[in-house]
Parts: structure tokens; C-alpha cells; sequence
């Protein structure tokens, strides 16, 4: 032990792309975070990604991959099924979502009397929140929250997931951004599926792409405002 | 006496080129080539596990798929999975599996699909390196890369990555596929007979092989990412 606090090194830097087995700090005075394996006290990356230093923890954020549900994301799916008593939605993820019909609507539905696709049929695609996701990856989705609805209209576009917080942007910078330049209305789900509405689908849209090729570099904000000014004025001149 | 057929050394690999990203609709691909032995390879997933009965509760499902192109021989080699591919495919799973971290992701199934275009021995080395940087492309988390390599014994002298004659001509053909991180052995298969001070010498010749055909699986991984930014210095 004693010899492994004298060698306690950190081998990587902060913001480094690194790929799965590349050893990042040796020793027990760095703590394996999201991303990253301990083995024989060295911390490797198990992800293709890029690395984070918080103080002692080392993160490593995958630049690809899909979607792994997790607790009170907000998601955009589509629903796939309707059961007698609930929905199944595809959420862009190797698990459907599970909405039961209490979880679904707020009201009191006589089954006798009604039938479930008057609320939610298959094709629609909705705004809903991941209440809770167990163990074996059973995912139960709740419309209970604000901003959960049904989305008419619009196009939706995917991206990668683990590109989404880039998207956002720090406090909603990035995406506060594109909706300004182009008018639209942009609802982002945690899970990839980016819904797009208004005027300027396809500025925006493009925008969004670019965002996602993009996200590892710095100086997006400005180049994607440079960008939209360019299309949106193509757009008039026509 | 210090040549082999095509004039490489006795320790000397054939060229290597890897790549990664190359199928835009696969969550992630990779290309590998030594010399003129080439595989490509696809990752889907995870993804729901079909059929549904061989799902596991506990961890993911790996499908992997070794195959050989038609127009990848000499002679036209007949479509379709045979006894050989069947193989082929149930080790190179076997060592995927084995740096997968599976546990993440229950119930679901990954799907990888390797193709080989030319094939000059080897085959399986070039498909099992193409696979691991098509896996960690697909943002797949494991434990590190697969690197694999082939040696062998040819007219009595060891030589690292068999390739053409020797494989049909050679007396042994050992293909390697180690884990750098772990310093484990996680495919290793030989035909021919050898002793064992010319096994031990051949595995550690076999693993300088794997060290290097490592680097180049990194450097393809880490290439993506440059292309763009250089794209970026010319506009």
C-alpha cells in the first residue's frame, strides 16, 4: 500500500480522447468514475470517450453509444403497442418504455366504455419522464410531470445520446441558441430523439447535426450562430 | 537464409491498416488489413434480443458473425455459413465476450457482423482486430481491445504473421489474441506440431506481434476524431 501512495500518478489530461483499456492514473490517490475501470490500482477507460477530471474523480463521457434509461430523464419515444391496460414506447433503447394507464392520463378511464388509443395510439409520439428502472431494466414511464404530452407535428431527428448535454449546452446556452436563430420549438429527449417544430425545420435540424458531429470541439456556439445566420439569410434572399 | 517468401523479416508483420467508421447506418464499424488479408466488420446494439428465448436476465447476448466473401479466394468460395465459419465465429465470441462488459446492459443482445474481403491467412486475426474497433467505436464498454496476430513455423524458423505459402506450405499456424491491459491470452488456437521451448518462443513473438497490431487499432479509434479537426484548420 505504501508504494502505491508514492506512485499515485495521473497519465491522462483533462479533455483527452482516450479508448477502451487506456490507463489513466495509477495509484490510490485517484478515484475510478463514470466510464472507468479499476484493475491492480490502475484506473482504465471501458468507453471510447473523453475524459473528465472532477479534483480526484476521473470520468471518462463516451463520444458514442445508445441509450441506457435512467431515473427521471426525459424522454421522447414512440408508442409501439398499446396493451389493455398500458402503452409500450420505444425509446431508442434495447428496452421498451412501460406506461400503465394511471401513469398515462390524469382522469378516471371506464375501460368499458372507452378504448385506450383515444388517449395515446400507436404512431404517436410523446413527451414523458422515466419514473423508475429496476434492476433487470424494466422501464416505467410516467406523463405525471410538467412538459410531458403528446407532440403533434413536428419532425424528429436522432442523435447520438451521449451527444445530448453538449446539445443542451451549459444551463440550455446551445439549444437557447438554435431556438432564437430559427423560431423553432425544440424539445430535446434524453434519449436521442431531438422533436423539432416551426418554421425553419431544416435550419434547425442542420443545426442540431452539426452539434452532434461536432460536440468535441470548442468554439461550437459561435460557429453554429455563423451558421444559422448564413442559412436563415439564404432563406429570405429567396 | 534471413528471407522469408514475400522478403519479410522473421519477426517483421505485414502492412498493417486499420480504420474505424466506416458504415454510417451500424452503430459502429472497423477495418482491418495485414498485407492483403482484409476484414470489415459491424457493430449493432445493444439492441432487444432476438429470439427472445436466448435472452439472458443477467447479462447481454453476443452475436457474432465470421464470414468469408465469396470473391475473398483464390477460387470462389461458396456462400454461407460451414463447418469453418462456424467455428471461427464461436472464438472470436468467445474472446469479445471475454472484455465486453456484458453485465450492463441485461436482457439485450449486441450484434457484431465481420466480413472478410481478401483472404491471404489470417483471416481470423484481421477479423477479430476489425471487430474490437468496430465494438469500442460502437460505444460499447469493455476492458480494453482485443489485438490478435498470427505466428507460426516455416521450414523449421519461427515467423510472426503467416501469410500466404506459408500458411499452406508451414508447419504450424498458431493465430493469438491478446489483451494488453490484462497481459491475458484470449484466443489461441494451433494447427501442426512444435515443441514446447519453440511454442514458448513462437507466444512471445506472437505477442510482440499483438502489442504493435494494438497500437494501430488505437491510433485508427483516435483517428476519427482528428479527421475532422483537421477538416476544420482547411476551411
Amino acid at each position: 500500500m505504501e508504494e502505491d501512495k508514492s506512485e499515485s500518478k495521473l497519465l491522462t489530461e483533462d479533455r483527452k480522447i482516450v479508448v477502451p483499456g487506456e490507463i489513466l492514473a495509477k495509484g490510490i490517490d485517484y478515484l475510478p468514475g463514470h466510464g472507468t475501470y479499476k484493475m491492480n490500482s490502475e484506473i482504465r477507460s471501458k468507453v471510447l470517450g473523453l475524459v473528465k477530471i472532477k479534483n480526484h474523480l476521473i470520468n471518462v463521457v463516451p463520444l458514442s453509444g445508445g441509450y441506457m434509461p435512467q431515473e427521471r430523464d426525459g424522454v421522447i419515444g414512440e408508442v409501439v403497442d398499446v396493451q389493455p391496460y398500458a402503452w409500450l414506447v420505444n425509446i431508442n433503447s434495447p428496452y421498451l418504455g412501460y406506461l400503465p394507464l394511471a401513469e398515462g392520463v390524469e382522469e378516471f378511464v371506464d375501460l368499458a366504455k372507452s378504448d385506450l388509443t383515444e388517449f395515446f395510439d400507436v404512431g404517436d409520439v410523446i413527451y414523458a419522464k422515466i419514473k423508475k428502472v429496476t434492476k433487470r431494466k424494466d422501464v416505467l414511464l410516467t406523463m405525471k410531470d410538467k412538459m410531458c404530452r403528446k407532440l403533434h407535428g413536428g419532425n424528429i431527428i436522432k442523435i447520438t445520446p451521449a451527444k445530448v448535454p453538449r446539445l443542451i449546452g451549459k444551463g440550455g446556452s446551445m439549444v437557447e441558441t438554435i431556438k432564437q436563430k430559427t423560431g423553432c420549438k425544440i424539445i430535446i429527449g434524453q434519449n436521442g430523439f431531438v422533436w423539432i417544430s416551426g418554421e425553419n425545420i431544416s435550419a434547425a435540424a442542420k443545426a442540431v447535426l452539426m452539434v452532434e458531429k461536432e460536440s468535441h470541439t470548442t468554439g461550437l456556439t459561435e460557429r453554429i450562430e455563423k451558421m444559422l445566420d448564413k442559412e436563415l439569410k439564404g432563406d429570405n434572399n429567396e | 537464409m534471413s528471407e522469408r517468401s514475400d522478403g519479410r523479416k522473421f519477426d517483421e508483420l505485414r502492412e498493417i491498416e486499420a480504420r474505424a467508421n466506416l458504415i454510417k447506418r451500424a452503430n459502429g464499424s472497423g477495418y482491418f488489413r495485414f498485407g492483403s488479408t482484409s476484414a470489415i466488420s459491424a457493430v449493432y446494439g445493444p439492441v432487444e434480443m432476438h429470439p427472445r428465448h436466448l435472452s439472458d436476465p443477467r447479462r447481454a447476448f453476443i452475436k457474432f458473425r465470421y464470414n468469408m466473401a465469396p470473391f475473398s479466394t483464390k477460387d470462389r468460395n461458396r456462400p454461407g455459413p460451414s463447418r469453418r465459419s462456424i467455428e471461427i465465429s464461436k472464438v472470436i465470441k468467445e474472446a469479445l465476450s471475454a472484455v465486453i462488459e456484458r453485465e450492463e446492459f441485461p436482457r439485450a443482445g449486441i450484434e457484431i457482423y465481420a466480413e472478410v474481403l481478401e483472404a491471404d491467412a489470417s483471416t481470423r486475426c484481421a477479423a477479430l482486430n476489425a471487430s474490437s474497433i468496430a465494438l469500442a467505436h460502437a460505444g460499447i464498454p469493455m476492458r480494453d481491445l482485443v489485438a490478435s496476430c498470427s505466428v507460426g513455423k516455416v521450414n523449421g524458423q519461427i515467423v510472426l504473421d503467416i501469410a500466404g505459402e506459408e500458411d499452406t506450405e508451414g508447419e504450424v499456424d498458431i493465430p493469438i489474441g491478446y489483451v494488453p491491459s490484462e497481459n491475458k491470452i484470449h484466443l489461441l488456437q494451433m494447427d501442426g506440431i512444435m515443441t514446447k521451448e519453440e511454442f514458448k518462443k513462437a507466444l512471445e513473438l506472437g505477442i510482440k506481434g499483438c502489442k504493435i497490431v494494438y497500437q494501430k487499432q488505437v491510433e485508427a479509434l483516435k483517428e476519427i476524431f482528428k479527421t475532422f479537426e483537421s477538416e476544420e484548420v482547411n476551411e
